[in-house]
């Protein structure tokens, strides 16, 4: 451990920080010129070692970016973003080389993860739970990849995906959120530089957990991490990402595109426990967060169920989605944001019903304490062919003190009048009685606060793989600490 | 020894006075019970010393086993063995009764010191209790109070109080709402935990609960003092003539 880190943490933990991550790991790095133009298109494209179509499929988002604006219709506020003044891409020296395996990766990204409560070493790990670490711009270590293979698993960062399995990458990158489809997601299609690409062969049902973690650790870069997930016919596999970032005055951006699809018979589970540095009790710093997710129930009977528990980040932009595009498939939206201080979220999904007997569940829970803002968002849309399309929403705002805001902005369209679309809504308040009744029970109030607001989000913590279930409800806590009283 | 020893004390909520100079001892071992007309501020006199927030000590003290209570925090009042079951125990949606249990049970001991326990040890520890109270492993499981009856809630409030095994317990108007079979399992919940070290403040409206827990003393509150004192009888006179005639002759 540096001392620069030594002394950080000693910092943080005397004034109090609730943070437990905002460490900097100190490593060498390197970064491509500040800008985003063709020469950080090129320098990225080269520093992968990727073939002349991906390249191509780069430049050409760039062309569309540069005619694009950027969104405003969010319920967020921030000054303008000059994409010129930060670095796309930033990758640990040590990692210059590619560790085939363990031993081989720097001991201070080993250590850094560790201090993340991830060791990286097999023996180590939580049984059952495979990780990818994606560290600024690139991925550092992959484990349990020889066991995953057996089962005919590709569990590997995209980088080396594009390498080495082409064509399923040509097949399917792009299908689900096109170049073209948002500001953010084609800036993305440009600059991405990092992710995990999983591929689940048919009639597999993945073995592990499958996770990544991702991290920002360099000043001035933005992380534009890239997820693909397929799951082939009659497949099953659950993956989960986790996320954190030091803490820093200037915020940083995060802009991420995750493309999920799922064939016949296939499920996928997507969990995300984002806990990127928030910014400080005054606004300062934080991470913005904007990011396009979408699944796409491709074949019949397929079902993708994304959760989320959004913690951190400045500002959160994000709508994982669903297109319920094969007969009979699911999509569900398990949501909780919670924002506090100055945070602010819009989030929520979309549910796209195309096929026959598609059925949706949304269950979002927005938690806003301090002098934050938090939106729901979401659209359920039955087109014309999706008989007897189904959806359920449950939306549930908790506010916590009197300058928070909770938001529930909701869009519905159906176009076949045998649709079902269901939509409830309700906020509240932590009530002094609650509170007043765990306190005189002995419940000290930061933990009242904390047990209370985890009741209320129960039904979305149960959709958590177990393993990290215990983790989010701390999370809960964590992120709540200082709101009352 | 005087276990609670409550000295002129005069409690403000939102700046008006509501109790105006309470002098009461409850020596260990000892019901005492407080009676009085809706208003007169009894509930007020439980709240203050469980420490809610909004009720004022403007003057006098309360002293626990020789500690003035005034400025502690109503958690830190659990942990010293302070506890109150409320008149309207209060619902927490997606919180279950165990989970809340054990929450609160770790707490008090972390504060005081002592080890937490484990999940399954609270669990054998809170089925011990649960089952003379009638108190079944669904309700357990149930998210706390949350679509309970009546008597459910004020079950699970003495399986609270049996279970964090208190020094002073204030039952607040712990018989309302019940029908006379559910009284007779709370009284009996309650008398099992008559103990040499423990003191009870039992607060109600009417005398029908001290038929089945019996005090050694009973006080009547009146505008926010104690009008008059006496044994079990007085409850009896009160129930006979009505609080009006009983306040007028104090």
């Amino acid at each position: 451990m540096s001392a620069k880190v030594e002394t950080a943490e000693r910092v943080a933990d005397l004034s109090g920080d609730k943070y437990k991550y905002g460490f900097v790991t100190d490593i060498e790095m390197e970064r491509g010129a500040k800008g985003l133009n063709e020469a950080a298109v090129r320098f990225i494209s080269s520093r992968k070692q990727e073939p002349e179509w991906m390249l191509e499929w780069r430049l050409s988002a760039l062309q569309r970016w540069r005619q694009m604006t950027e969104p405003k219709w969010a319920r967020v506020h921030y000054p303008p973003i000059d994409y010129d003044d930060a670095y796309y891409y930033a990758a640990p020296k040590s990692q210059d080389s590619r560790p085939k395996n363990l031993d081989d990766v720097d001991p201070k990204l080993l250590d850094t993860y560790r201090k993340l409560g991830i060791p990286l070493s097999e023996q180590k790990l939580l049984a059952g739970v495979a990780v990818d670490a994606v560290f600024d711009s690139v991925s550092v270590a992959t484990t349990f990849k020889a066991k995953l293979n057996e089962a005919g698993v590709i569990f590997c960062p995209i980088s080396e995906a594009i390498r080495e399995h082409p064509d399923l990458v040509r097949k399917y990158l792009g299908t689900v959120v096109p170049v073209t489809d948002n500001f953010f997601a084609t800036m993305n299609s440009a600059v991405f530089s990092d992710g995990t690409f999983v591929y689940v062969p048919k009639g597999v049902r993945c073995p592990m957990e499958l996770s990544t973690y991702f991290r920002i650790n360099a000043s001035e870069t933005g992380q534009f991490e890239r997820t693909l997930i397929i799951a082939d016919e009659n497949s099953h596999v659950s993956y989960l990402e986790g996320c954190t970032a030091p803490k820093r005055d200037e915020h940083q951006l995060h802009a991420a595109v995750v493309e999920l699809i799922a064939l016949d018979g296939a499920e996928i589970k997507y969990s995300t426990v984002q806990n990127w540095y928030p910014g400080d009790e005054q606004g300062k710093g934080g991470i913005y967060n904007f990011v396009t997710k979408r699944g796409d129930c491709r074949g019949k009977r397929s079902k993708i169920s994304w959760t989320q528990v959004e913690t951190g980040s400045a500002i959160t932009w994000k709508y994982p989605s669903c297109i319920l595009r094969g007969d009979d498939s699911v999509g569900e939206f398990y949501s909780i944001a919670i924002t506090n201080h100055f945070q602010q979220a819009d989030t929520g999904t979309k549910m796209l019903h195309l096929g026959r007997n598609t059925r949706s569940r949304i269950v979002s829970k927005g938690i806003s304490a301090g002098k934050a803002q938090n939106t729901y968002r979401g659209l359920v849309s039955v087109h014309a062919r999706a008989d007897n399309a189904r959806n359920h929403t449950q939306c549930d705002s908790l506010l916590i003190g009197a300058d928070c805001g909770a938001h529930t902005v909701p869009y519905i369209e159906s176009r076949n009048p045998s649709a079902k679309i269901e939509h409830e809504a309700t906020t509240s308040k932590i009530s002094d009685d609650q509170l007043f009744y765990a306190l005189a029970r002995g419940i000290p109030q930061e933990e009242a606060v904390a047990l209370i607001v985890n009741g209320f989000c129960r039904e979305v913590l149960q959709q958590l793989p177990m393993e990290f279930a215990v983790e989010a409800q701390k999370l809960v806590g964590i992120s709540l600490e200082g709101s009352v009283g | 020894m005087n276990l609670l020893e409550i000295d002129n004390l005069h409690v403000s909520i939102d700046g008006k006075e509501i109790l105006k100079g309470i002098t009461l001892s409850i020596p260990e071992g000892e019901v005492h019970a407080i009676m009085g007309p809706n208003g007169s501020g009894k509930s007020t006199l439980s709240y203050a010393l469980a420490g809610r927030a909004g009720y004022e000590v403007t003057r006098g003290r309360m002293l626990y086993r020789g500690e003035d209570l005034t400025g502690l925090s109503p958690d830190r009042r659990a942990a010293l063995g302070v506890f109150l079951a409320l008149q309207y125990p209060v619902e927490i949606p997606g919180v279950t009764t165990i989970t809340f249990l054990k929450t609160a049970l770790n707490a008090q001991r972390r504060a005081r010191g002592e080890s937490e326990m484990d999940a399954m040890q609270v669990l054998r520890r809170v089925r011990k209790k649960a089952h003379a109270l009638n108190v079944s492993e669904d309700m357990l499981k149930r998210p706390l109070n949350a679509g309970f009856s009546g008597g459910e809630k004020k079950r699970m409030e003495i399986l609270q109080m049996s279970l964090f095994e208190p020094k002073l317990a204030i039952l607040d108007e712990t018989d309302s709402g019940l029908d006379i079979d559910a009284l007779k399992l709370v009284a009996s919940g309650v008398n099992a935990q008559r103990a040499a070290d423990r003191a009870m403040l039992v607060i109600t409206h009417y005398q029908r609960l001290l038929d089945y827990i019996v005090p050694d003393r009973v006080h009547v509150l009146a505008q926010g003092r104690i009008v008059t004192s006496g044994g079990p009888d007085l409850a009896r006179e009160l129930e006979l003539r009505g609080y009006g005639a009983v306040v007028e002759a104090a």
